[in-house]
């Protein structure tokens, strides 16, 4: 049952087979199993998860069931669920049960999905490794001495280790596409705009998306279509046609052009990756496509530009943690401006700090030109590279991350080789594109690797094909940690 | 020494919108305390604005209204600062692309003192862009405490700024009143001052004649045109006495206090915010075409300095009566609708308007809109006098009991028997016999003493009760003494 796909899941739980409280509590006990090493999930609330598991069940019985009624899916941390401790994986919402429920949560609910529990991150989503959460660091189930890759490194870890049917993550520069490459799953981040923020607890607006995360690209396409939609509530949500990501899924991929960027295979690339990204080439090449070298010259100021304009964004965002209205107040303090900077001091972890005066310093009156309004003048320099990339290409390929998974604790205190991780991710979150990462191998340790597929706007569909047909043809997305 | 005043205003007009500027949360005022604050006005985690379409539409007519240039393309900012009654510890407001650009306002400045005569002045209005109001801190009734109060948090402001181009407290007041009277008469904002629907802040500097401009100091948030003038009138002369003594004006914030008549400092240049303005990333540039301009220009009413000109050139009133007669939007109404066609009788009917129905509403404490009398109440009292039905005294009379007791002035007229004698066949016969039955005073009026014109006048008078027409009397009186 734990090896399903969401399909097969969902033929079971509509031909009666199992039903969603059984199924629910199934992935309750292993949970209770192996959360407890994992720490891959910082809220459960089984009375809730099985009150839905009920509900999907009424709604199983009554025929009136979706492709997603009565599958248990993990949400990350970060989306406001009604009801539930929604903590950001800080310190600074460690009391905060949200009176309201993100778009994403209620698109899941719509679709009778039963919500399992909340998924560990990075503090507000900062972070590559899961290290930064005021939770505990997740470990990775491949081997748990490493990281899971962050921020949504709790539903990665969750997801490869079988404790839920698929996840929902989270994308500012990588935090998706990491943890799915570090973990050995796939994972899916949109073009910026297809799923609502709302709700969503935001870290940099404009480069913050929601996307799913599960074992199969044939299930992303499935949790994609619930998950995507117009929402009015979100001024940055893109109003389009409602479309069937699942539509191109078994067509061949005769003919697919793939651009490696050079930049992508240069130096800082471990071997280990780079070996089984090829293979990953070697094979599409039997499956029809072919390959075209492109370059993306920028790539190198992606990271740059994203620790200017991400902080800078995230300063502001977080603002509204001051202790007054809702979450973390310090204890003690001697007047307001006191209680701000208590507040705030104790219930930010270092790695936030670190951003949030990152973030105020870049847009101080002074150095606002030099770091702000230049960084969003090369973020237009990375955007352009892809267009001109696409005039050769239909989809970009290459590693997601430079390395396999690390040790736990072994770039903690040295951030930027952390920030580094993020190299081939970030630039697609500037330029608002689409972006997934499917397993392709071990490196290693036998730690898994992701490829990364770069998809131009609205491509999602497409992306998900040529995700498909590689999962058709390896079998490197079926493969499970032992426990 | 001769010191030339220099004034600038910032008028924040709180927009006439039923919901506020990024959320659906009701506007009205005088809710208990936080009944209208949802989960955007509270800043909860993942909440999003959304732009009020009404507020943008009621910035446009004031751009229209006041011959300025509307962007086409505009841009939301946040204005980061720490404050408990600021939820997300930033303001959405514009700062370097505002959605309405440099226009004018023309006023009629009445100086406060001495014989000078009203004229005619033109302040230009430097820009004029949206923003969100914050809460309201409460200090009273918490013993120590601060409560919060968020109902007016994200409430709509237009943030009218002019140039420095006041030289008086009286062009100050002038300008803010003509604003005020604007604002409500393209109905964008109610004007109530009270409730803080029309604040301004009030720049205010001096200079030598023709010199370099002076340290301004800025005085905060006056809600009455009354202390307004006393707070420039106080801060004028504060200033002359401080450079005067050797002193120098420090740039700086201040107060002004009603009770003591003075203003005082609220902070200094140094504790000025760095805001850390940048574009907000959870909005969308404000794009305004030609066609939502056109729509909202056919929207708008007739002007008040359009008015003016034309009851000077058509109606042939002076300056003052016509700035009177527009000082609102429902004066005007009811003057157009009182005088109808009858345009020959412009000036009698803005004489009844100013005079008595003007002094009757300030005795009983009412405005305009709710004068117990109507436009076509009085237009039909005016159309008697005209046509000589009714003396002027008889008018008085008509017009207090229609104040009182309602009713039309035919009904009044025939009630009272207030009807004016105007047969002259009738008056000539009255005439005769007060001739004849005093020969001897008639012979003294013929040998050369007029003045017995007047005794002839009061008997003809007395014989017909009042009622004859005077103007016709005193003719036929004349014809007939001539002999």
């Amino acid at each position: 049952m734990f090896e399903s796909s969401l399909k097969q899941l969902g033929d079971a739980l509509r031909a009666k087979k199992i039903s969603s409280v059984e199924l629910t509590q199934l992935y309750l006990d292993r949970i209770a199993t192996h959360n407890p090493e994992l720490n891959a999930y910082v809220t459960l609330n089984p009375e809730m998860s099985l009150a839905q598991a009920r509900t999907a069940d009424e709604r199983l019985a009554a025929g009136s069931a979706e492709a997603l009624t009565g599958i248990p899916v993990a949400q990350k941390d970060i989306f406001c669920a009604k009801g539930w401790l929604t903590t950001c994986g800080s310190k600074m919402l460690h009391n905060f049960v949200s009176p309201y429920d993100a778009h994403v949560i209620s698109q899941f609910n719509n679709a009778g999905a039963i919500n399992l529990g909340k998924t560990n991150m990075d503090e507000f989503a900062m972070g590559s490794s899961n290290e930064t959460s005021y939770y505990g660091a997740v470990k990775n189930p491949w081997d748990k001495t490493r990281v899971p890759g962050g921020s949504s490194g709790g539903t990665a870890s969750a997801v490869a280790a079988r404790l839920c049917a698929a996840a929902t993550g989270t994308d500012t520069g990588g935090s998706i596409r990491q943890p799915a490459a570090l973990c050995g799953i796939s994972g899916l981040k949109p073009t910026y705009g297809v799923c609502s923020r709302y709700g969503m607890i935001a870290f940099a607006s404009s480069l913050d998306q929601a996307g799913p995360m599960g074992r199969s690209a044939e299930d992303l396409a499935l949790l994609l279509n619930t998950m995507a939609g117009f929402d009015e509530r979100d001024s940055t949500s893109l109003q389009r046609d409602k479309e069937d990501y699942a539509r191109d899924l078994n067509k061949p991929l005769n003919g697919l052009r793939i651009g490696l960027p050079k930049e992508f295979f240069a130096e800082g690339l471990g071997s280990d990756v780079a070996k089984a990204v090829e293979a990953a080439i070697a094979e599409y090449k039997k499956l029809g496509a072919t390959v075209v070298d492109i370059s993306l010259p920028n790539t190198r100021l992606s990271i740059p530009v994203y620790y200017v304009l991400a902080p800078a964004e995230a300063s502001s965002n977080l603002s509204r943690f001051d202790g007054v209205r809702y979450g973390y107040r310090a204890p003690d303090y001697t007047d307001l401006a006191d209680m701000y900077e208590q507040s705030r001091s104790q219930g930010f972890g270092a790695e936030v700090k670190r951003r949030i005066m990152i973030g105020t310093y870049v847009l101080s009156h002074g150095y606002y030109d030099a770091y702000y309004i230049q960084a969003q003048k090369i973020r237009r320099l990375i955007a352009q590279d892809f267009v001109e990339a696409y005039k050769h290409c239909d989809v970009i390929m290459g590693p997601t991350s430079p390395s396999t998974a690390f040790k736990l604790g072994e770039k903690g205190d040295d951030p930027v080789q952390m920030y580094l991780s993020d190299i081939y991710t970030i630039a697609v979150n500037l330029a608002g594109l689409p972006g997934m990462s499917i397993p392709c191998g071990f490196g290693e340790n036998d730690m898994p690797v992701g490829l990364q597929i770069i998809g131009n706007y609205f491509d999602e569909a497409r992306m998900l094909n040529v995700a498909h047909q590689y999962q058709l043809a390896t079998d490197w997305h079926s493969r499970a940690p032992q426990l | 020494m001769q010191w030339e005043i220099v004034i600038g205003l910032e008028v924040h007009a709180q927009l006439s919108t039923n919901s506020k500027i990024f959320c659906g949360a009701s506007t009205a005022f005088g809710a208990e305390p936080n009944t209208q604050a949802d989960a955007v006005s509270l800043a909860l985690p993942g909440v999003l604005p959304v732009l009020n379409k009404g507020a943008v539409e009621r910035a446009i007519k004031f751009g229209l209204a006041t011959g300025a240039h509307i962007a086409p393309r505009s841009v939301f900012a946040r204005k980061n600062y720490f404050y408990p009654d600021l939820p997300k510890g930033y303001q959405i407001s514009q700062f370097d692309l505002p959605v309405v650009g440099q226009g004018a306002l023309t006023i009629l400045v009445e100086p406060l003192s001495g014989n000078a005569k009203p004229y005619e002045k033109t302040v230009r209005i430097t820009r004029a862009h949206l923003e969100e109001d914050a809460g309201k801190s409460l200090h009273a009734d918490f013993h120590g405490m601060t409560g919060i109060d968020l109902n007016r948090a994200g409430t709509p402001l237009l943030e009218i700024v002019s140039e420095p181009d006041m030289r008086s407290a009286a062009e100050a007041v002038a300008y803010a009143k003509a604003l005020h009277t604007l604002v409500r008469w393209i109905g964008i904002c109610d004007g109530n001052m009270q409730e803080g629907s029309f604040r301004c802040d009030v720049n205010v500097s001096v200079r030598k004649p023709g010199g370099e401009l002076g340290t301004r100091r800025e005085i905060k948030n006056l809600n009455s045109f009354k202390f307004m003038q006393q707070a420039i009138d106080y801060e004028v002369q504060w200033q002359i006495d401080t450079i005067e003594n050797g002193g120098k004006v420090q740039q700086a914030t201040i107060l002004f206090d009603p009770d003591s008549g003075e203003t005082r400092m609220m902070r200094s240049k140094e504790d000025a915010h760095d805001y850390r303005y940048f574009p907000d990333p959870d909005l969308l540039p404000l794009d305004i075409g030609s066609d939502w301009i056109d729509a909202v220009r056919a929207t708008l009413p007739e002007l008040p300095h359009d008015k003016q000109a034309r009851y000077v050139n058509d109606l042939g009133l002076s300056a003052y009566d016509a700035s009177v007669l527009t000082s609102s939007r429902e004066m005007a109404d009811f003057f157009e609708a009182a005088l109808g066609d009858a345009t020959a009788q412009a000036k009698i009917c803005a004489n009844w308007i100013i005079g008595e129905v003007s002094a009757q509403l300030n005795r009983d404490g009412l405005d305009m809109a709710q004068c117990p009398i109507t436009a076509q109440q009085l237009g039909g009292m005016l159309t008697r006098i005209a046509d000589g039905t009714i003396s002027n005294s008889g008018a008085k009379e008509v017009f207090r009991t229609m104040w009182a007791e309602g009713g039309d002035a035919d009904a009044i007229i025939e009630a009272k028997g207030l009807k004016q004698v105007s047969d002259s066949g009738a008056i000539e016969t009255l005439v005769d016999e007060i001739i004849a039955a005093n020969a001897d005073k008639v012979a003294e009026y013929r040998s050369g003493k007029d003045k017995l014109f007047g005794f002839f006048v009061g008997l003809a008078m007395k014989a017909s009760k009042g009622k004859a027409n005077p103007a016709q009397l005193n003719d036929i009186l004349k014809q007939k003494l001539a002999g």
